[in-house]
């Protein structure tokens, strides 16, 4: 098929200078840019979590896979969860200390202070922990593998890169954050009690009836609850990054930093419906329930 | 080829000119608003050793990932022993491609995985394959590649450039696939280095009934392991009527070709491009 010489094309590039659109323009233009994006994203992540589950629900990934995953996700996880929470329980009765120490109510710091805790602060700090370790090396990893054509070396090899890196990183976050949580948990309460009762003195006995006063079953359970869809929301939005990931070293490091930021940001409104959903079915099933002041 | 390790004395003997293996039927492929591939026509014959040339970003890659349904084409369709590729279900299309062999470029290992269970990833992809057997074939596609036994226990970052290239073909062959597809197997490597790696690609050839498809800018490749080569041109360069495919003749033809694009790229002549990036530089 050889052609004969054909004379190379002239430069296409016409020499008329174009005309500068409007400010008002560009800013539509601009916004318009961003929107479309922003759709487009949303639904090419909801394929990619469609593909996932489907995945998810019809061959499950070898065994070794996923347990590799559950010691990253889960074991490597534990001691940092583990001493933020303590850490935040302790800045907890300080915090509450010095509020209802003025009105003379200090006595019921291990309500405030545990009900917090496990309402609130051990799923979302397990879930920020978990964003920041997990997340961002999902996201670098999986970005590295993108830019160095691994992934498509999977798919070239008949195996699908959702099945084989996607579900077991999906399932060791859904099924070990509950268990990280209880961990944030437990060390919050415990950070709580040793500074409050050790530290400020407060009466021993007085603080553990408040505590099992107010903080109940469903207080867990809804802790434990929001920190599954929290779990999900990192898995899926770290790997979408690092699947999505653009060349380079520049590339690797922004899809390991957004994941990180969009995690956050879903984490906490995610935390505020269900809160507010939870709350109401709480209200429904206790309507005498009391408050802690 | 699956599993019969036929020898074969002479190779270009080998060819099947009757129906073509591999053939993509005005294939177009376009990223956002980039035309990388516009209407490319080729058939590619079993037992050939086809080598695509041309110079960076004009396609080559974009085209073998196309081939093997790594990318989706635009319009057009790619056919493998007569079967549309984008009518195939997903099932269909995971058997399709492990017929193919992909050597990538940098090697594409997994960088988590030693040298073995990279080697050994394929065949555990299948299932009902015993430990004892991926051994074994690991451990004889290794040593066809000249690679020693201790090798196995060592992770890709601990590997040079060609032993990882080297790995990569072991790895390709693992499942005895019918076309393999080299990425660029010699760039980044030494004079010493690339010729073992063509030398290798020589030997698949003789040991196995393969087909080959060789994407290269290295015209001692191209000349050295093909029988067939192609020249594609980047699009962006030409004008809407012309082929983007410059040659398609036999290694030996290329010195003589009648376009003198084809002639300038043989030789390693910059040629009029010296005045085109100049100008581009100027606008």
């Amino acid at each position: 098929m050889s052609d004969s010489a054909a004379p190379l094309p002239s430069n296409p590039h016409s020499t008329r200078p174009a005309r500068q659109p409007s400010p008002l323009v560009r800013w539509v233009n601009d916004w318009g840019e961003a929107v479309i994006e922003g759709v487009v994203t949303v639904g090419d992540m909801a394929i990619f979590t469609w593909n996932m589950l489907r995945w998810m629900f019809t061959r499950l990934p070898s065994r070794g896979t996923v347990l590799i995953n559950f010691y990253q996700v889960g074991a490597l996880s534990l001691p940092v969860v583990a001493l933020t929470g303590t850490f935040i329980g302790m800045v907890l009765a300080v915090q509450s200390y010095a509020q209802f120490h003025t009105i003379g109510l200090e006595n019921r710091l291990g309500a405030v202070i545990n009900g917090t805790l496990v309402r609130e602060l051990g799923p979302v700090l397990a879930a920020t922990m978990l964003a920041g370790r997990v997340g961002s090396a999902m996201a670098a990893v999986l970005g590295t593998m993108r830019v160095t054509e691994q992934i498509e070396a999977l798919t070239a090899m008949g195996a699908d890169p959702i099945h084989y890196l996607v579900v077991p990183r999906f399932l060791a976050c859904i099924l070990l954050i509950p268990a990280l949580t209880i961990m944030a948990d437990f060390m919050g309460i415990v950070g709580g009690y040793f500074y409050s009762v050790i530290i400020l003195g407060i009466d021993h006995a007085a603080y553990l009836n408040h505590s099992r006063e107010f903080v109940t079953g469903f207080d867990l359970f809804s802790g434990i609850f929001k920190s599954i869809f929290f779990g999900a929301t990192i898995a899926i939005v770290s790997c979408y990054r690092g699947f999505h990931c653009e060349p380079g070293a520049e590339g690797v490091g922004k899809a390991a930093t957004t994941a990180f930021v969009r995690s956050f940001v879903l984490i906490l409104a995610i935390d505020l419906l269900l809160t507010i959903v939870l709350n109401s079915v709480y209200y429904t099933l206790y309507p005498d329930a009391t408050s802690i002041l | 080829m699956n599993a019969s390790a036929e020898t074969i004395e002479d190779p270009v003997d080998a060819v099947d000119t009757e129906s073509p293996l591999l053939e993509a039927r005005e294939l177009t492929v376009r990223f956002d608003k980039q035309l990388i591939l516009s209407n490319i026509n080729l058939s590619i014959h079993r037992g050939q050793t086809v080598a695509v040339i041309g110079e960076s970003g004009c396609g080559k890659s974009v085209l073998m990932k196309t081939l093997i349904g790594l990318i989706q084409p635009t319009s057009g369709q790619v056919f493998l022993d007569g079967k549309d590729l984008s009518q195939m279900k997903q099932p269909e299309l995971v058997i399709a491609r492990r017929r193919f062999g992909f050597v990538f470029q940098n090697a594409a290992l997994f960088d988590s995985m030693t040298v073995f269970d990279n080697v050994a990833f394929p065949l555990r992809q299948i299932e009902n394959v015993s430990e004892a057997e991926i051994s074994e074939r690991v451990f004889r596609h290794l040593n066809e590649v000249g690679l020693p036994r201790n090798v196995t226990t060592k992770r890709p970052a601990e590997l040079s450039g060609g032993m990882r290239k080297r790995v990569g073909l072991a790895r390709a062959l693992i499942l005895t696939p019918e076309v393999v597809v080299y990425d660029e197997p010699t760039t980044g490597l030494d004079p010493i280095m690339s010729d073992v790696i063509n030398e290798l690609i020589l030997e698949t050839r003789r040991r196995y009934p393969v087909t080959s498809v060789v994407v290269t800018h290295d015209m001692r490749t191209a000349r050295k392991v093909a029988d067939r080569v192609l020249m594609f041109f980047p699009r962006s360069r030409l004008q809407p009527e012309d082929s983007q495919v410059l040659f398609d003749g036999s290694p030996s033809e290329l010195e003589n070709a009648e376009d003198r694009r084809v002639r300038q790229f043989v030789r390693g002549e910059a040629g009029e491009r010296l005045n085109e990036l100049a100008q581009t530089a100027d606008s």
